[in-house]
């Protein structure tokens, strides 16, 4: 520290007339003592010992060893595969579940749930706006591959691979519907929670998507009693809602979700034939089963209704953007709360005229005295960080307007559907309902061809008046992305 | 019945399917794009998180803030550069009763600190670290009016090494650093 110290020192002493120069000369001797008291003699000389006493060597348990990170990447790949497999191929329910189990093992116990492709996508922010901060190749292939695999075969990372999106799948014993409005209402919630993840990160604040997470205590059977109990909580409430974090909170879902509306292939009850027997429309407990549609509404008035309520949302587009950038430049300064230098900037900024705090010191106090310093590099850095967020909260806060407004844009439209499918985007490709079409039953060999009436290619029959309330439900296209 | 939209019209590609096609294709540049941006920047070598001695204040919060519930952060003692004292300044409290082992004459609160004899007048002091919680009381002591030789550091046959160490944000000496996982500790050598 010293070697720090030193030059800072000299440098003005310079340019100091002579008459000071004898007060400069014993200020550094005084200084230099000083440090040389601190760091380069021992107060207490080590001793020379009569007896032959061994030193004991300072222990250093090595970290975990660089191989067993690829070892991960080739267990992400091949579980990504293997799900995939099991989705498209095996039709198989029982082949996902065993994937799940061995995931909330590997992904989940032994690896303590970290690092997770739910937290890379903090990483990979990070990486982009610190060219300083390494990003480990690990971080960067959980973020990548389970987005590659959606943008060609939907979610297979969620429906087995994801120790989060497992450890809630298995405890799924009795799924209630959750009421549309309440679906739609939540449903914005990922989108919001990635901008903000994506803001702290990228302003090196914090990674609040780690510190949220509610099921890391419980892989790690460890941690703040906060979490711990919300991830419990979580996990008792998914004993009845099924994939609680997955549908209203993951940040990484979202993205997933964006990938696989506009999959190559996609996940259907069954690939062959749909006789419209209606037996699938209750079997997704994740309400992404999709009913037929005519692709607009049943009559005049209702079609009216529509188009008002379209032309509403096309008008609140911008709107709700600019209010929502608004409101978030106006809360750029709490926001930059978040990051520990401008709190710290602001402790300086307050205490300045106070004399250093002595006896029993709080970290608080310690952590002053250590920016007072050097206080004008820290409040350099806070007032950078400050610009930074000026520039970042006005984004965010578009960003949560326009995912509101595509949210509306989304319920004015309808799409049009002559079978039953599971939607592109919140499809977990769980595989549940495969088991309840009878066609794709005996497609698969398990039921013999007699246990159905033969196929009938004539054209679908009406579409059947689904039930009351999932006309909403049906009538939300993905993501508002097709046009009716 | 399947109105997959290629297998109705073969070899015509409707609206929904060419905006499917496009935001894939949309979506397969940008990731490539961000790949590519962030692909020199990502690092084979695993790093790890530790703490630079030289830099901490001991303010206690390494106790407090570890995600674990007994931290991973632990004392570690350099012996070589420790003095064997009587009186040590790490292990008693600033004005003991008397030099002995009771809880009311030391500053470590979970016992961690052993204080085994050695020679006349040289006492030998080792940490256990299954009580040692990290509260760094001893390493202030000893940094204060010691040789320096307790030190923190974070053990890494505990250290869950989080995407982002919680203890970091809070670390009053910004004393938190990544060091590459091969060479995992900042030993403490000389004063």
């Amino acid at each position: 520290m010293s070697h720090v110290r030193t030059p800072a020192v000299a440098a003005p002493g310079r340019n100091i007339r002579p008459a000071h120069r004898g007060l400069w000369a014993l200020t550094m001797v005084l200084f230099l003592l000083g440090g040389a008291a601190l760091f380069a003699e021992p107060r207490f000389p080590p001793p020379d010992f009569e007896s032959g006493h061994v030193l004991p060597e300072t222990t250093t348990p090595p970290a975990r060893a660089v191989w067993l990170e690829y070892l991960d990447i080739a267990v992400l790949a091949g579980g990504l595969i293997a799900a995939t497999y099991f989705i498209y191929r095996k039709r198989s329910r029982t082949g996902l579940v065993a994937l799940s189990i061995g995931s909330i093992l590997y992904f989940g116990f032994w690896k303590k749930g970290c690092v997770c492709a739910i937290g890379s996508v903090q990483n990979v922010t990070l990486a982009l706006f610190d060219s300083g901060y390494a990003l480990p190749v690990g971080a960067l292939a959980f973020f990548v591959l389970p987005l590659a695999f959606a943008v060609m075969w939907g979610r297979s990372f969620c429906a087995g691979i994801c120790p989060h999106g497992a450890l809630q799948d298995l405890v799924l014993l009795k799924p209630l519907k959750v009421p549309a409005w309440l679906e739609q209402g939540l449903g914005i919630l990922p989108y919001i929670y990635l901008g903000a993840g994506v803001l702290f990160a990228a302003t090196g604040s914090a990674f609040i998507i780690c510190q949220y997470d509610p099921f890391i205590p419980i892989f790690r059977m460890n941690g703040r009693v906060a979490m711990v109990v919300a991830g419990i909580a979580l996990l008792l409430l998914g004993v009845f809602v099924g994939r609680p974090y997955c549908r209203f909170l993951c940040p990484f879902g979202a993205l997933l979700k964006i990938g696989s509306v506009v999959s190559k292939w996609r996940v259907r009850v069954t690939p062959d034939y749909c006789t419209q027997c209606r037996l699938c429309e209750a079997s997704c407990p994740f309400g992404a089963m999709r009913l037929p549609s005519p692709g607009k509404a049943a009559d005049a008035a209702a079609q009216a209704a529509d188009r008002r309520r379209l032309l509403i949302a096309v008008v609140l587009l911008p709107v709700l953007i600019g209010a929502g950038a608004w409101l978030g430049w106006a809360f750029a300064g709490p926001a930059s709360r978040m990051h520990p230098t401008v709190v710290v900037a602001e402790q300086l900024l307050r205490a300045q005229d106070q004399p250093p705090r002595t006896g029993v010191l709080t970290p608080e106090d310690r952590e002053l005295d250590r920016v007072r310093q050097n206080p004008r590099q820290t409040l350099t850095e806070a007032m950078g960080i400050r610009r930074q967020f000026n520039i970042g909260t006005p984004i965010f806060g578009g960003w949560v307007g326009l995912v509101i407004a595509i949210k509306l844009l989304s319920l004015a439209l309808h799409r049009r559907r002559t079978d039953y499918e599971p939607d592109r985007g919140d499809c977990f490709s769980c595989a549940r309902c495969f088991e309840y079409c009878p066609n794709e039953l005996v497609r698969r060999g398990v039921l013999p061809a007699s246990a159905i009436p033969p196929m009938n290619p004539a054209p679908a029959p009406q579409v059947p008046a689904p039930a009351p309330f999932t006309v909403a439900a049906s009538a939300c296209g993905c993501a508002g992305k097709e046009g009716a | 019945m399947n109105p997959t939209d290629s297998k109705t019209n073969p070899g015509q590609v409707n609206r929904r399917q060419f905006l499917r096609d496009g935001g894939r294709a949309t979506a397969v540049a940008s990731l490539g794009g961000l790949l590519g941006m962030v692909l020199g920047r990502s690092q084979a070598e695993g790093y790890v998180w530790q703490i630079d001695p030289s830099k901490c204040v001991y303010c206690g919060n390494c106790a407090t803030h570890c995600v674990l519930e007994q931290s991973a952060v632990k004392c570690v003692h350099a012996y070589a550069m420790c003095g064997y004292c009587q009186l040590c300044t790490g292990y008693f409290e600033p004005e003991p009763n008397a030099l002995n082992t009771g809880a009311e004459n030391c500053q470590c609160p979970t016992a961690a600190i052993q204080r085994t004899y050695v020679e006349d007048p040289y006492y030998e002091y080792t940490i256990d670290e299954d009580l040692c919680i990290g509260c760094a009381k001893c390493v202030d002591g000893c940094t204060r009016f010691g040789n320096g030789s307790l030190f923190l550091q974070i053990r890494h046959d505990r250290c869950v090494n989080c995407n982002e160490c919680a203890i970091s944000k809070v670390c009053a000496g910004d004393a938190f650093v990544r060091v590459p996982a091969s060479q995992p500790y900042l030993l403490k050598t000389q004063h």
